[in-house]
């Protein structure tokens, strides 16, 4: 009996110190983050968001911004694509099909899916169009729908590129068009047995010879197997022309958004890394992204740091792994990015705007905002800023959850909200 | 249950054949999940560590059936001997490291090992020191 209540003692301190106290301070930005040892208790350190609506309120934005909300009631919004007249197209929906594979499965999964909306995938692109140029979006339509799952936009001379969680499709586009006249033409398949992390990002290059899509990991670490890995972690280079693609690189846990910086050909992405190793590890990514570089995922971590779940290892893998440019600290789940121009204002001129979808991986929730990562000369040049607060409010509840960012050209930050179905768009006032 | 159970079960020495059953399953699945485990340790092999887990789930279940109806067959027969709380008690402790275990288990890929092979080794022997208990406590009596 003795031994029993001693034992029962000893979970009871194993569930406490793994659901009790505070997280550790989650500040770890730029080039070098301060990497702490692997923790995880018997019980993941979890804090789901409790989603409620916005009623009367709003994002807050700087002095000298205001936000309003310029299309609801959507469909799952997650990325944006500002086209050349100005419409605006939002990719909607929800992919993924990972079958339960272990008991855990089957009560993480209910527990997750509290903190996400409860509508159904849209599939779909919606045009918004703000006729007389207010600032107020008049036309709400639907573009194209019977998708799946879209997520990544791009805009090429007279076509639109969506990825679909499947496939690279294309849609032939004329300017002020509203409704795409056909379905869409089948560019190249993209991996999608599972799709753990289903997400397609995608940008184009300058050139608009290519198009870089982001293919997320079939797991968290592994635990899939590594069969399940083949092509997954990974950024395609594909020749829009032709649908040929190669690895572009490798090792990128879930690149969830991709952008080219202006002015160059270096393509950037934000990705998300591995989960259940601690409060602040392993730190989510901004970083230029190298031709044929290796980042590490599933072996190693920003650089060198051996991850000992993977089974087995890779040390030489491990030698040639790329520590990425910039932390923005670990679990925000960096979900959009796009640069900014000086149509922005003087201080948010020069850098990169991130949405945070915000964590779940934590006590003490981080993310749940959008940041500006400032630049100088075409680099990361200080800690972020936050842009748009508010989504988790101050009693606990959370309101909206940001994905994709988009600079309209005009003179504005448009970012999709995938809790609260909103777009709101971040302009500066004059 | 009913007492003709009871008498039969106390003059046979044995365990009602239900609650058997329950024992005898749940100390299978305990051994198969620990063989898994084995094999996921020398094979890195990620189905072997599905399986463990869903074996230990399914051991679980059962066990927590036997415990309680050994703590059952406790109050009601027992007159206050505590030689007849071997059987329960020990089978409760290996229902709770069974579900720590199942805790180390959810873990990813390798983060289970090696907590997870060692736990399967000691439930499997706790599980059967349970049973073994239990038939002792019957052949003497202790348990009627």
């Amino acid at each position: 009996m003795k031994r029993a209540s001693l034992l029962i003692a000893v979970l009871a301190a194993l569930s406490l110190s793994a659901c009790g106290g505070t997280d550790p301070d989650p500040e770890q930005y730029g080039a070098d983050p301060v990497l702490p040892d692997h923790q995880r208790g018997l019980l993941p350190r979890m804090t789901i968001a409790n989603p409620t609506n916005w009623g009367d309120e709003l994002p807050m934005v700087p002095d000298g911004y205001s936000i309003s909300a310029i299309a609801t009631e959507l469909k799952i919004p997650r990325q944006t694509l500002v086209l050349p007249n100005g419409d605006i197209l939002v990719a909607e929906g929800k992919g993924g099909n990972a079958p339960a594979l272990k008991p855990k499965d089957l009560i993480a999964g209910p527990i997750k899916a509290k903190g996400t909306t409860s509508v159904e995938s849209g599939d779909r692109l919606t045009l918004l169009r703000d006729t007389d140029g207010d600032g107020t979006y008049e036309m709400q339509t639907v573009f194209a729908e019977n998708l799946n799952a879209p997520y990544g936009l791009a805009f090429i001379d007279g076509a639109l590129y969506v990825a679909n969680q499947d496939a690279l499709v294309r849609f032939d586009y004329t300017e002020g068009q509203t409704r795409a006249e056909a379905p869409p033409v089948t560019v190249t398949p993209l991996p999608s047995a599972i799709n753990h992390h289903w997400t397609k990002a995608m940008t184009a290059s300058p050139d608009g010879r290519f198009l870089y899509v982001g293919i997320g990991s079939n797991s968290n670490i592994t635990e899939r197997g590594m069969v399940a890995e083949v092509d997954r972690a990974t950024i395609w280079q594909i020749d829009a022309a032709t649908g040929a693609h190669r690895a572009y690189a490798t090792g990128v846990r879930n690149p969830t958004a991709l952008a080219i910086l202006p002015g160059t050909d270096q393509l950037w992405a934000v990705v998300n890394e591995r989960d259940e190793l601690g409060p602040n590890l392993v730190p989510d990514y901004l970083s230029s992204i190298l031709d044929g570089g290796f980042y590490g995922w599933p072996y190693s971590y920003w650089g060198q740091n051996v991850d000992p779940r993977v089974k087995p290892q890779n040390p030489e893998k491990v030698a040639s792994a790329i520590a990425p440019d910039y932390s923005l600290g670990s679990h925000v789940a960096a979900l959009g990015l796009d640069f900014s121009s000086p149509v922005m204002g003087a201080q948010f001129a020069e850098g990169a705007f991130v949405g945070e979808h915000g964590s779940w991986n934590r006590k003490d929730p981080v993310g749940y905002k959008v940041v500006f990562v400032p630049f100088t000369a075409g680099r990361p040049s200080g800690d972020p800023i936050d842009f748009v607060t508010g989504f988790r409010g101050e009693d606990g509840k959370t309101r909206g959850r940001p994905v994709g960012v988009t600079v309209d050209p005009r003179g504005a930050l448009i970012v999709a909200d995938d809790l609260s179905n909103t777009i709101w768009r971040i302009t500066p006032t004059r | 249950m009913a007492a003709t159970v009871d008498r039969s079960r106390a003059v046979s020495g044995r365990l009602a054949p239900l609650h058997s059953f329950l024992l005898g399953g749940a100390i299978t699945l305990f051994i198969a999940a620990m063989l898994s485990d084995w094999a996921y340790s020398t094979s890195y092999e990620i189905q072997w560590n599905n399986f463990a887990s869903w074996l230990i789930a399914g051991a679980l279940v059962l066990t927590a059936l036997a415990v309680v109806w050994g703590f059952v067959d406790f109050f009601r027969n027992d007159g206050g001997q505590t030689r007849g709380l071997v059987y329960p008690v020990l089978l409760l402790i290996t229902w709770i490291l069974g579900f720590i275990n199942a805790l180390v288990h959810a873990k990813d890929a390798w983060a289970s090992m090696p907590e997870g092979l060692v736990l399967s080794i000691i439930v499997v022997l706790l599980a059967c020191i349970a049973a073994g208990a239990a038939s002792m406590s019957r052949r003497t009596g202790a348990l009627s």
